[in-house]
């Protein structure tokens, strides 16, 4: 009786510690709650604490009100510079649902990377950038209170004569400024700024994405809602050259979205299954020749629109991680052949080998 | 060429990309070192990509600020809409022409046939068209599915067809819908209708609320039903509202005050703020509404409020 007690006890204690040296799991991080702005801040501290081997942060720019625009960097350390996938979160402050998600990606990639041979090959191939918040003074804004909510832009003042506040930091890059889809009323939501690069949010990722040109895959930022997969360009008169191989990828990446729980992404460029745009990121980055550039809309499709419920965070990061990990799993496969056949030579001889040793059992 | 160039880069593009394509305009046979030639490149492509659409870089623009401006002003509506392709004839049933078509049938529907306990949502656009019309407008033929909620997706889907007529006149004329789903004859007014009629026609009954949902989404059970009624409500400004250049949702109901009923009916004071998916402007709006099983949802006064620090005169 003491024994077996002592061996559940023992059990326990090894079960505890393993918890406790995954750390995530343990800690109380809520992922199914929205955060402010401090809290993300503070988590971010903690993942790179508790992962040091393969995560740090980056400051690579500052917001207008002078907050440090952060991002993490995750993935095994190598010799040379590896090539790598950017996404950020939270362009557009409303959009909660989309830090949310940043947050859910990086905890899922760090839980899951010892374990899953497909992860831990991302790992080691893959450099990982992710934003959590790009537009911070925005989204702090947008928790004041109950009428700051719907904030969208940066918190820039006006130039001029103009008394309102604000850029659409998505309307404000380098591809294509101004000319569609924008308004030249400043206190407009889809306001382009004074001139390309006006914010400071827009130039920190310009000057980033350009130093890592030659490494960055891919670039996907996440916003909301609309329940899309949008692919370059925003001007309806311009294709990408490789548009085919886009939209594949896009719709086997909404196909890996509806196979979690069912809901459907629409797939396109902006000009067809939302509206012609210019000056957005993604844009950019496809246009300094980032050659997979998505733009992922998350839940819902209008019945609660900016203010998700919830209840539907989970689910929702649930099946965009899906779709993100369709989109890099792609790439990665196409540009790590060799490695790719040794994961799954590996699992084949796995599951082999486990199959004779068990029927040697018998 | 090369001076109507020259204005144009100086409009468009920034100065290294100026300052290469001049070096490049002016001296062609020079050797260019690696990094010139990268940012030459470049700056082709950009040059090439802007000249697509030859436009000079537009003034900002300060005169009333938009959120001040009233409903269905040009300035709302999506600025520099392009030249509207495929708009015409059969249409993708995912691109938007089509989804906005069917989201006015959709407001449409909810108007004639909306209630607490059941709000009409867009499943699924299966085919669409649209055509030009001699009287000057566009009109759109749509086959879509939709459901309702509460049940959502888990509940049956219905089928519909309508037809939306977009008018092109000078001032905005709202949308004229023609709608048949299979079924609606058969939707009666359901139990959970009744009870919260019989709830909240008390004479005592003074309910009233801030912000549904709130900022993290969430709603009492209690005050769905209220939400779902101003979804309603809100369809019949959002129907008038609508154009092909607009997309309307229900954002939040900023407020709710249950007025002294009159004549059976369920009197609501709502503020609602409404999303436009183009310009994503959030427009707010204060409605009286009147409601009973036996009426349905009737809109009986509605008022554009201006969300602005320094608000100014509001349109006729």
């Amino acid at each position: 009786m003491k024994g077996s007690v002592m061996s559940v006890l023992v059990v326990l204690a090894l079960v505890a510690q393993d918890r406790v040296a995954c750390g995530l799991e343990d800690k109380s991080y809520d992922y199914t709650k929205y955060h402010t702005m401090d809290e993300i801040s503070a988590w971010m501290s903690q993942m790179e604490r508790e992962n040091p081997d393969v995560a740090s942060s980056m400051i690579y720019g500052r917001t207008y009100e002078n907050r440090n625009i952060t991002l993490l960097k995750i993935g095994f350390t190598g010799a040379t510079p590896k090539k790598a996938v950017w996404m950020d979160c939270g362009i557009h402050a409303r959009e909660w649902i989309a830090p949310a998600f940043c947050q859910h990606f990086v905890k899922e990639i760090l839980g899951s990377y010892q374990t899953d041979p497909k992860v831990n090959m991302l790992f080691k191939n893959l450099d990982f950038y992710i934003t959590p918040v790009l537009n911070m003074d925005g989204y702090i804004y947008s928790w004041k209170d109950n009428t700051t909510r719907l904030w969208r832009k940066s918190r820039s003042p006006g130039t001029g004569n103009c008394t309102c506040f604000g850029t659409d930091l998505n309307r404000n890059f380098y591809a294509n400024w101004g000319m569609v889809g924008i308004s030249r009323n400043c206190c407009s939501e889809i306001y382009n700024g004074p001139t390309p690069l006006s914010e400071t949010e827009a130039q920190a990722v310009t000057d980033f994405l350009g130093a890592h040109q030659n490494q960055l895959l891919c670039y996907l930022t996440i916003h909301s809602y609309g329940q899309l997969i949008l692919v370059p360009y925003g001007h309806p008169n311009i294709s990408a050259p490789n548009y085919n191989e886009l939209m594949e990828v896009g719709l086997a990446a909404a196909n890996a979205i509806k196979a979690v729980h069912g809901k459907s992404y629409k797939v396109g460029t902006s000009p067809d299954v939302l509206y012609a745009n210019s000056g957005s990121s993604r844009d950019f980055a496809r246009l300094i020749g980032i050659p997979y550039s998505f733009t992922f809309e998350l839940r819902d499709e209008g019945d609660y629109g900016f203010l998700l419920p919830e209840d539907q965070i989970q689910p929702t990061c649930e099946e965009a991680y899906q779709g993100a990990m369709s989109i890099i799993n792609y790439i990665h496969d196409k540009n790590f052949r060799g490695s790719a056949i040794t994961v799954t030579a590996t699992l084949w001889t796995t599951l082999v080998a486990s199959w004779i040793s068990s029927a040697n059992v018998f | 060429m090369q001076s109507v160039i020259r204005t144009h880069l100086e409009s468009v593009s920034s100065h290294s990309c100026y300052a290469t394509e001049l070096s490049f305009i002016n001296s062609s046979t020079r050797r260019r070192s690696p990094p010139e030639w990268i940012m030459k490149t470049f700056c082709s492509v950009w040059l090439l990509l802007s000249l697509v659409e030859l436009r000079p870089a537009l003034p900002v623009s300060q005169e009333t600020p938009l959120a001040c401006r009233g409903p269905a002003d040009p300035a709302l509506q999506q600025p520099e809409t392009p030249e509207e392709m495929d708009t015409t004839g059969d249409l993708e049933p995912t691109h938007y022409p089509a989804r906005r078509a069917a989201t006015v049938a959709l407001h449409y529907l909810n108007t004639r046939h909306g209630s607490p306990y059941r709000v009409f949502g867009l499943q699924q656009v299966h085919k669409a068209s649209a055509e030009d019309v001699a009287a000057g407008g566009r009109k759109y033929s749509l086959d879509f599915s939709v459901t309702t909620s509460p049940s959502g997706s888990a509940g049956p889907a219905l089928r519909c067809s309508a037809e939306v007529l977009f008018p092109r006149t000078e001032r905005h004329t709202p949308p004229d819908v023609q709608l048949n789903c299979e079924a609606l004859q058969q939707l009666n007014s359901t139990a959970e209708d009744e009870a919260f009629y019989q709830k909240y026609i008390t004479p005592d009954s003074a309910v009233s609320a801030q912000y549904l949902p709130d900022s993290y989404g969430n709603m009492s059970e209690d005050m769905q039903p209220f939400w779902r009624l101003a979804r309603v409500a809100a369809s019949f400004i959002m129907l008038r509202e609508s154009s092909e250049n607009t997309e309307f949702n229900m954002a939040q109901v900023a407020s709710i005050t249950q007025q002294e009923s009159s004549e059976k009916q369920l009197m609501l004071d709502y503020v609602v703020l409404l999303h436009d998916l183009p310009s994503q402007e959030i427009i707010q709006w204060k409605l009286l509404a009147s409601w009973s099983p036996d009426s349905g949802v009737r809109v009986l006064q509605m008022e554009w409020q201006p969300r602005c620090p320094h608000a100014t005169k509001p349109p006729n």
